[in-house]
């Protein structure tokens, strides 16, 4: 069903909501409870973006909605209707400029370059944290990337390649 | 996830309706918190009005001060220009808690009202009196490094778990509230409440009541403030003891000293008395210390909290040091300064 | 080069740094994980787990769950299937002695977080919710869960751990030498117990295809050691259940034993007949294995002039009521220095947990951090410079088995990475350098792992495109096997790396051993080097057969792989491609296979260990006890590597992780109610970025006969030592000997 301003939505009624997902518009019908990130990987198969702890700890489940970062495992879907997701797997289409040859987004061919990850598993929110970090416009020095990228664990130990990776990026913007 | 209905509110008047018509309802704006404790199953509300779609996202000049609305992103209101020429106490409190992503969907709101990081309170299989009424406090006598020293009881020995709060109370912030009966205020030394023999109330919000802003005062302080925060590990980690502190000076003398303290019990830690200690005074390292010692003085340490009042007290006369010093504690280098 | 790969002795790819080839697909979002993969009809399983550690449950109510619309079903103890009875069908290849933990066996809780239900439904969330309903009703015994009200009652293991050396029996006299010593030191050690929590929560993904025949995506560091225990365990034959794991979200030895999600995902798909998913949560990732509490004594005595006269290392080790987890705790002890007295025992206490498992260099962590730390504090109470003093004690045998060690370039690693660190700048007292409001402190440790290989299979096929495939069981949890074995593959047949593909984590792929212990590069490597020569060796003699050939009378010695073609090394203007060779042969395609495993004869002769040495800096805020890690060295000697690009990541990796149990890690149990409580990432505490500074890593070179290709491996090196060369640090810095890791600020203020 639509929803309408100040009248409840029953509990095991459905919503229709209208999503963007990586430059696609969507009308979905969704459960109220139905977070962002088990949207798109339970309903979507959409399952690059991950669930490393699904309470907002470890940022692996990270994605850009209308440009900002956010952790898509504390968002309800219903609440963000009518917004623009960017996942991992929309990354390289958000390239529209540098994109290198293979199509990846900069910061996708900057983590390969620099080995700015091991097993995987949070790399699609490393991606996604950094293209928002970059958008927010604070972080200059490794010390504040470090900062900023602090939202965003790796167990496999990564991190210095990360900042790497991110300060290659950014350089090469400035540059442009 | 228990099962819930859905409201989306358009104006506060409807969110406050549609609020006092469910059993047992919450507001949601950010969630954070929210959807992190229904998946625990230590919230199940019967009605989520959803209410990030009210006008209260700007941050205006109001009497000279200050007034944040209450659905400002915590990372708005810490980068705003203005917060951070007038409040960068403020700004510097937000941007040590949570990380990038929490701060871009945290608002001002749910910050005041998120809940306590206590393991138990967290662990439906263990007692806690804040959870359940009545059940217990497991964290007295368990693991409680990180619990309270100061204000606690014996229902419960949790900490509020915000930094921006720790500022606001240094700040002397107003709360604006509207509910069932109309609007009010609250200092926020009267927002949040000891635990006494109700754990389960965090705030004095009566029920139904939604926040519509933080109002900050009409002072500069500018000048002389920091926020330092301990922690177990350099970033993304609740505070074991934080100190928001601002000062005003007068050559070499204190006209002002407001000082708070995170981490360290059921709500931001204030002690006017302790306060009142550093007017008059030159801002010198043994005066600091007459202060931090009387913050300390009726501390209560738990089996393994004990080094927190020892902490607290050197937070204290280092946060001092650096206010006064106008050398306040960066966020990226972790150098303390 | 003594170990080239390519067949005229001249690596192109291995030895270069090279990216991962499995970078696109991870950075796109594309490689897939065990959760994630879909099948028709899936249904999802959610785990209850208890809220005792120790009693019954009395009763279960589950009319609520049931209820709830797109529920198929609660599945407790009461009515779960029939399973294999004996516990020999659940002990998997890695299984220590004793009784494994069956799920859902009976009405007794071993531990707290055990799962005791798991409930079925349409969807995640609906199994989600339903399970919130379940009412469990538990008679609850009062658990123990404190190894140090235990240690009374220690033994030693009965039954030994495969694979798991017992310490040796004493040599010399350790007690007498250290009462006639000058120098004495004794001291009680502690590390945390530590959960791995890889990023990726264990999952499973059972599809039912028909007839009692399964497909299951696991998170295993190796699909046979699931598979085989699906069979043993359900009574399945090995064409019945195929394994596959093409991308783990991290390891680091919590996917070593098959964990409880599978046995649930499989006995649901079993009994309802269709798909079953199961995920853990992040707190369910605390109710199984973990690195276990050890309670350490180590004694050392020295002369004057810092040579050992004694070695003694007492180790208690937690583990479970039901299973005796072994590791090599105090084994190095007697291996790394030279010392004719050394008593090394190694006893078990159980406590009311799951059993303790295999955590990124098991043993070693633990007992090389005591070892250490001890090592400095000798040298400051002899006055020696901590590289001085090992120096003084260095050895090049194994006295644990009275065995030459293959190769050990220790020596280059102290002086390389001393100087790197700039070691000879350090005034040797504690408390002596300062920055600004800060203590400076620089310590160092050596870090020891075995250099194992195991017995291992590829396969290898060659097309008539030129193309190359290879494949084994094998893992790869991030440590880049995917990107060593198609370097390894392109140069033995002198193709480009895009032209080779490398297949792992599939039962139906040629057999490799689990991926763990450093082993893999060896003995994956070896195996598919193998298979490859195999191929090389046939394709070259259809280029030699053909007509006219340009190689006719040229021998195999005097042929280089390059570029797609075989030529003749001394003159290139001879060649063939590989395609007009397949072509030539009538040949669509080539396969061989390749085996390895450890050459008995070098391994009665040698010892086999990897080492290293580790430099830390940290500054540490006194008056607020806060510490910063602000600069490693790790200078490593692991005989070749194969890709400097992902050796280096192996060891930043475990140095981050050397930096987590020094300053941060620790599972905090609550022993009243036998729980660890700090069960989240918000809590349980590993570094963020903000916590990791500069990290130089070395390599210096090591030949080694130890394997075909000299490799060592580098997966557990880059932990060992790095927690004692922090602590060390701190001492340092402050003159605080904090023996009891984390060092957290409470341990500083003390």
């Amino acid at each position: 069903m639509l929803i309408e301003s100040g009248s409840p939505v029953a509990a095991d009624t459905r919503i229709g909501i209208s999503l963007t997902i990586n430059g696609e518009a969507r009308q979905l019908q969704v459960a109220p409870w139905t977070t962002l990130l088990d949207l798109l990987r339970e309903e979507l198969d959409l399952t690059g973006s991950k669930k490393g702890c699904d309470h907002g700890q470890c940022g692996a489940c990270t994605v850009l909605v209308d440009g900002v970062r956010i952790n898509s495992c504390l968002a309800l879907a219903v609440m963000k209707d009518g917004a623009a997701i960017t996942t991992v797997e929309g990354l390289a289409g958000l390239a529209n400029r540098g994109a290198g040859s293979d199509g990846l987004h900069p910061i996708q061919e900057a983590f390969i370059e620099h080995d700015a990850f091991q097993c995987g598993y949070c790399t699609p929110g490393q991606l996604c944290s950094s293209i928002g970090m970059m958008n927010e416009g604070h972080a200059h020095t490794r010390d504040e990337i470090r900062e900023a990228m602090s939202g965003n664990i790796c167990r496999c130990g990564a991190y210095t390649n990360i900042v790497d990776a991110i300060e290659d990026v950014m350089q090469g913007e400035a540059a442009r | 996830m228990n099962r819930f209905e859905y409201v989306r509110a358009g104006t506060v008047a409807e969110a406050v309706q549609a609020f006092a018509s469910g059993a047992e309802s919450r507001f949601i704006a950010g969630g954070t918190n929210l959807v992190d404790l229904m998946k625990y199953n230590v919230e199940r509300p019967d009605r989520l009005v959803d209410i990030t779609r009210l006008p209260l996202d700007s941050i205006e000049e109001h009497e000279g001060g200050l007034r944040i609305g209450a659905l400002v992103t915590n990372a708005t209101a810490a980068y705003d220009e203005r917060v951070q020429a007038r409040y960068p106490v403020l700004s510097s409190a937000i941007l040590a808690g949570a990380t990038g992503q929490l701060r871009n969907a945290a608002t001002m709101g749910g910050n005041l009202n998120q809940r306590t990081r206590c393991y138990y309170f967290y662990d439906e299989a263990t007692p806690c009196n804040k959870r359940q009424p009545g059940s217990g406090c497991a964290a007295i006598g368990g693991v409680n490094r990180i619990h309270a020293i100061l204000g606690a009881s014996e229902h419960c020995i949790a900490t509020h778990p915000s930094d921006m709060c720790v500022a606001l109370a240094a700040l002397q912030a107003t709360i604006r509230l509207a509910g069932p009966e109309g609007e009010r205020q609250l200092a926020i030394a009267d927002y949040h409440r000891l635990p006494g023999d109700a754990p389960q109330q965090d705030t004095n919000l009566k029920p139904g009541e939604i926040v519509l802003s933080v109002d900050l005062p009409a002072e500069d302080f500018s000048r002389h403030y920091t926020y330092l925060k301990l922690r177990d590990r350099l970033s993304y980690a609740f505070a074991l003891v934080s100190v928001a502190a601002i000062l005003e000076l007068d050559a070499d003398v204190i006209r002002t000293a407001r000082f708070a303290l995170g981490g360290v019990a059921h709500k931001p830690w204030r002690d006017a008395e302790a306060e009142a200690l550093l007017q008059g005074r030159a801002p010198t390292r043994e005066v600091f210390e007459e202060a931090a010692d009387h913050v300390v003085r009726h501390a209560q340490p738990q089996s393994q909290n004990a080094f927190k009042i020892e902490l607290a007290r050197r937070a204290i006369v280092r946060g001092l040091t650096q206010a006064a010093a106008g050398t306040p504690q960066p966020l990226s280098d972790k150098r303390i300064a | 080069m003594a170990h080239s790969i390519s067949i005229d002795g001249v690596d192109r790819h291995v030895g270069a740094a090279r990216s991962r080839v499995d970078g696109p697909a991870k950075v796109t979002g594309l490689a897939k994980y065990a959760g994630e993969f879909d099948a028709p009809d899936l249904s999802h399983g959610y785990v209850v787990s208890s809220a005792i550690a120790k009693g019954r449950i009395t009763a279960i109510d589950a009319s609520a769950a049931e209820a709830v619309p797109g529920v198929v079903k609660v599945f407790t103890h009461e009515n779960r299937p029939r399973t294999a009875w004996l516990d020999y069908n659940y002990q998997d290849q890695v299984a220590p002695p004793g009784s494994p933990f069956r799920p859902l066996y009976d009405d007794k809780v071993h531990y707290s977080g055990q799962p005791v239900a798991l409930v079925v439904a349409e969807d995640f969330d609906r199994a989600r919710y339903a399970a919130s309903l379940l009412r469990i009703g538990y008679e609850a015994e009062a658990p123990e869960t404190d190894l140090t009200r235990q240690q009374d009652l220690a033994y030693v293991p009965p039954k030994k751990r495969s694979g798991i050396k017992p310490p040796p029996g004493a040599r010399g006299d350790a007690d007498g030498a250290f009462d006639a010593a000058p120098v004495r030191l004794r001291e009680d050690y502690r590390q945390a117990p530590e959960h791995h929590n890889p990023m990726e929560p264990h999952a499973s993904t059972v599809v039912w295809e028909g007839d009692g025949r399964f497909t299951v995506y696991d998170k295993i560091q190796g699909v046979s050691n699931s598979q085989s225990y699906l069979m043993a365990v359900f009574g399945l034959k090995k064409d019945d259940v195929r394994v596959i794991s093409p991308y783990l979200g991290g390891g680091f030895g919590s996917g070593l034993r098959p964990q409880y999600q599978l046995f649930l995902a499989m006995m649901a798909a079993q009994v309802l007949e269709r798909s079953v998913r199961v995920v853990l949560t992040r707190d369910q990732m605390f109710s199984f294995t973990y690195r276990p509490d050890v309670l350490q004594t180590v004694a050392v005595a020295a002369a004057e002039d810092g040579r050992l006269q004694s070695v003694r290392h007492d180790a208690i080790s937690g583990t479970s009521r039901f299973e005796d987890y072994q590791e090599v705790v105090v084994n190095w002890s007697g291996i790394l220095y030279e010392c004719e007295n050394v008593s090394l025992n190694y006893k078990l206490a159980q406590i009311d947990t799951f059993t303790p498992g295999d955590m990124r260099a098991p043993g070693a962590v633990t007992g090389v951090f005591a070892l250490e730390m001890a090592m400095d504090e000798l040298a400051y109470a002899t006055g020696q410079d901590p590289i001085a003093l090992r120096l003084r004690n260095y050895t090049e045998t194994d006295h644990t088995e009275d065995k030459p060690i293959s190769s050990k370039e220790l020596r280059a690693c102290y002086a390389q990475g001393a100087e790197r660190f700039g070691w000879q700048a350090r005034n040797p007292e504690s408390r002596s350098m300062r920055d600004g409001k800060e203590l400076v402190g620089w310590g160092m440790a050596t870090g020891v792992w075995e250099a194992l290989m195991q017995k291992s299979s590829a396969q290898a096929v060659l097309t008539a495109d030129g193309r190359l495939e290879i494949g084994n069981s094998t893992a790869d949890l991030g440590t880049g096997t995917y990107t060593i074995l198609t370097q390894i593959g392109a140069d033995t047949l002198g193709l480009a790396m895009e032209d080779v593909t490398v297949k792992l984590g599939d039962t139906s792929l040629a057999e490799a051993p689990l991926a763990g212990g450093s082993w893999t590069a060896a003995s994956s490597g070896t195996a598919a080097m193998r298979a490859c020569r195999e191929i090389a060796a046939q394709v070259f003699t259809l280029a030699r057969g053909m007509e006219n050939s340009p190689l006719a009378n040229v021998d195999f010695e005097r042929v280089a792989f390059r570029g797609g073609r075989i030529e003749v090394t001394d003159d290139p203007s001879r060649s063939v491609t590989l395609i007009d060779a397949m072509r030539a042969g009538g040949l669509d395609r080539i396969e061989a296979m390749g085996s390895a495993e450890s050459d008995p004869g070098q391994m009665k002769k040698f010892s086999h260990y990897t080492h290293s040495a580790i430099f830390a800096e940290v500054k540490v805020d006194e008056e607020l006890g806060q510490v910063r890690v602000t600069r490693i060295v790790s200078a490593i000697a692991a005989g070749k590597i194969l890709n400097p690009k992902t050796a280096r990541s192996q060891i930043l990796g475990g140095v981050v992780m050397g930096i987590g149990s020094a300053l941060h890690e620790e599972s905090m149990l609550d022993h009243r109610l036998g729980r660890f409580m700090n069960h989240n990432l918000g809590e349980y505490h590993v570094p963020v970025n903000a916590d990791i500074y500069d990290i130089d890593v070395i390599f210096v070179d090591e030949e080694d006969q130890a394997n075909p290709m000299g490799v060592k491996g580098l997966g557990e090196i880059g932990i060992v030592g790095t927690a004692a060369a922090i602590a060390n640090a701190v001492y340092h810095a402050t003159g605080k000997r904090i023996r009891h890791l984390p060092i957290t600020i409470d341990k500083v203020l003390e």
